[in-house]
């Protein structure tokens, strides 16, 4: 039974992997051929820091996912603990909003807030960009944070606020000492799925932008209506391999931890 | 202090760019360019119907095909132990990191007439197959960039299942078949239903990867809602009320699988 799970979760694995291998073994490649393998080169690599589109891009994606993935974590956090107290009436009401952004289509996200941009800087006399982008990102990253989260509350006993309460806790004390670890596997993914969502989020961007901040996503895109230069597969292979040390050393920080706590015990 | 109070910035938040715009989508669904109440647009929208059919057909077969998949996974993973499963995870979800524009670029190479597959065909000497632009493509592609989308959700709730629960199953008789349908998956069916809203919502109202992958034949509602929008074809009254009754179909697709949910289920 192991065994055989092990044997599956590798073919699963080599699935996910083998386009981005096949991304990353090109962008060596010579000539702009997606096919045969010519000449072994670091051409496109060079070529990519000299291309300012692409680099002011990301620097785009990076700033927009780091500042909506935490604003709308700590949104979402608050918000969910609020609604979870929440009486059932206006807590359905609530969730049922929230949940629209998913149960919709991102087309449906973006074309909305696209209607509604439209509306204001008509009135108020500012262009599409960098804030719209902000905006919409956080739109569509909050009710995933809160979705992460309120299984949490769902899985854990709802007298354990009480209890520490009971037992001596303020209110504080036992909102951080108790709900927040219980809900903190939740936060978390919530906050991975808000950022992962951000930094590959096309669809809302593509309604939201203006021409003055693009995001990689939309640079990218433009890049394959056209001819796609090999210098997209290099940059593919530096954030694959920057994510890739990322958990490494997470991975590596975690285990010295646990292997402390157990020289502890 | 009263914890409700807490989610009051974002109650702010969800009337003004939440609600609203979806209340100017109706409204522009509506109205012609004057502001005239008129039902011309949402009429129209029959005209599409093969459309809608092969959207909701397609989008379908990938969930479906991402939840066979992913539940083994996620199951797997759960039962790792407990400082190998955040590693795991870790590289289940690393794809996610790459632009899914890439990651289906990626499979243009492949799947391409030119591609990887028929140029390693080519040279074993058999005839080159037509992959791309096919609607296996599409589904394809659905499945290998919303497969994580089903795994993490799984995963999250399964994590969760106490492991003496599995055992007091088999203590009491269940094998292995049986515990798998009487606990676990009753068990996790708020990370199916999660893991089938993430997938089937952007599979249907996707336009990039029919696009890329479908070629011009395989046009889906996503394509047809852009093209109102950005494309040639402007006009945002009959795409917002395209966008509508995807909605409202989305809508009756969800109810009608939240039936098989027992929301108020008592769980671990």
């Amino acid at each position: 039974m192991k065994k055989l799970g092990k044997i599956y979760l590798a073919l699963v694995l080599l699935f996910l992997y083998v386009p981005i291998f096949v991304l990353i073994v090109f962008s060596f490649n010579e000539s702009k051929s997606r096919s045969v393998f010519t000449n072994f080169t670091f051409d496109w690599y060079v070529r990519l820091f000299h291309n300012r589109i692409i680099i002011s891009s990301l620097v785009n994606t990076l700033i927009i996912a780091a500042i909506a993935s935490i604003a709308s974590t700590i949104l979402g956090t608050f918000a969910a603990i609020g609604i979870n107290s929440m009486r059932k009436v206006p807590k359905a009401m609530v969730m049922n909003i929230t949940n629209m952004p998913i149960i919709n289509p991102e087309i449906v996200t973006g074309v909305s807030l696209m209607l509604l941009f439209v509306f204001f800087a008509a009135r108020m006399h500012f262009e599409f960009g960098f804030v719209t982008l902000i905006i919409a990102h956080i739109t569509f990253d909050v009710p995933y944070v809160i979705l992460n989260i309120m299984p949490k509350f769902k899985q854990m006993d709802p007298h354990l606020y009480e209890a520490a309460q009971d037992l001596g806790c303020s209110s504080f004390q036992a909102f951080y000492k108790v709900v927040l670890p219980e809900i903190m596997p939740g936060i978390i993914s919530g906050f991975l799925m808000a950022l992962t969502y951000s930094l590959d989020d096309f669809v809302v961007s593509y309604f939201t932008t203006g021409s003055t901040s693009q995001t990689l996503p939309i640079t990218i895109y433009s890049m394959t209506r056209r001819k796609v230069s090999p210098e997209i597969n290099a940059l593919s292979t530096i954030i694959f391999v920057a994510v890739l040390v990322i958990l490494l050393v997470k991975n590596f920080v975690e285990n010295r931890q646990a292997r402390a706590k157990e020289v502890k015990a | 202090m009263k914890l409700k109070y807490f989610s009051a910035p974002y109650l702010v938040w969800m009337v003004v760019f939440i609600l609203v715009p979806l209340l100017m989508v109706a409204y522009f669904a509506f109205t012609n360019d004057n502001g005239a109440f008129t039902i011309k647009h949402v009429s129209a929208v029959g005209e599409y119907t093969n459309i809608f059919v092969r959207s909701v057909w397609l989008s379908l077969i990938a969930t479906a095909v991402c939840l066979v998949v992913a539940y083994p996974v996620a199951f797997f993973l759960s039962r790792m132990d407990k400082h190998k499963q955040g590693t795991m995870l870790m590289i289940v979800m690393l794809p996610m990191w790459m632009n899914f524009l890439l990651r289906t670029y990626a499979w243009m190479t492949i799947l391409g007439n030119k591609g990887i597959i028929n140029h390693l065909l080519t040279l074993a000497g058999l005839e080159p197959v037509k992959l791309i632009n096919t609607s296996g493509a599409v589904v394809l592609g659905m499945v290998y960039n919303y497969l994580p989308f089903m795994i993490l959700p799984l995963y999250s709730v399964m994590e969760k299942i106490d492991k003496s629960v599995i055992e007091a199953a088999s203590d009491l008789g269940c094998n292995s078949v049986s515990s798998l349908f009487r606990v676990i998956v009753p068990l996790s069916l708020p990370g199916i239903m999660s893991g089938i809203t993430m997938v089937f919502v952007p599979a249907i109202s996707t336009f990039i990867i029919s696009r890329m992958l479908g070629g011009g034949s395989n046009l889906l509602i996503g394509d047809l809602i852009e093209m109102q929008f950005l494309g040639n074809s402007y006009n945002p009254h009959l795409g917002a009320a395209i966008s509508l009754v995807l909605m409202a179909l989305i809508l009756v697709i969800m109810t009608v699988m939240n039936q098989f949910s027992p929301d108020d289920q008592v769980l671990m």
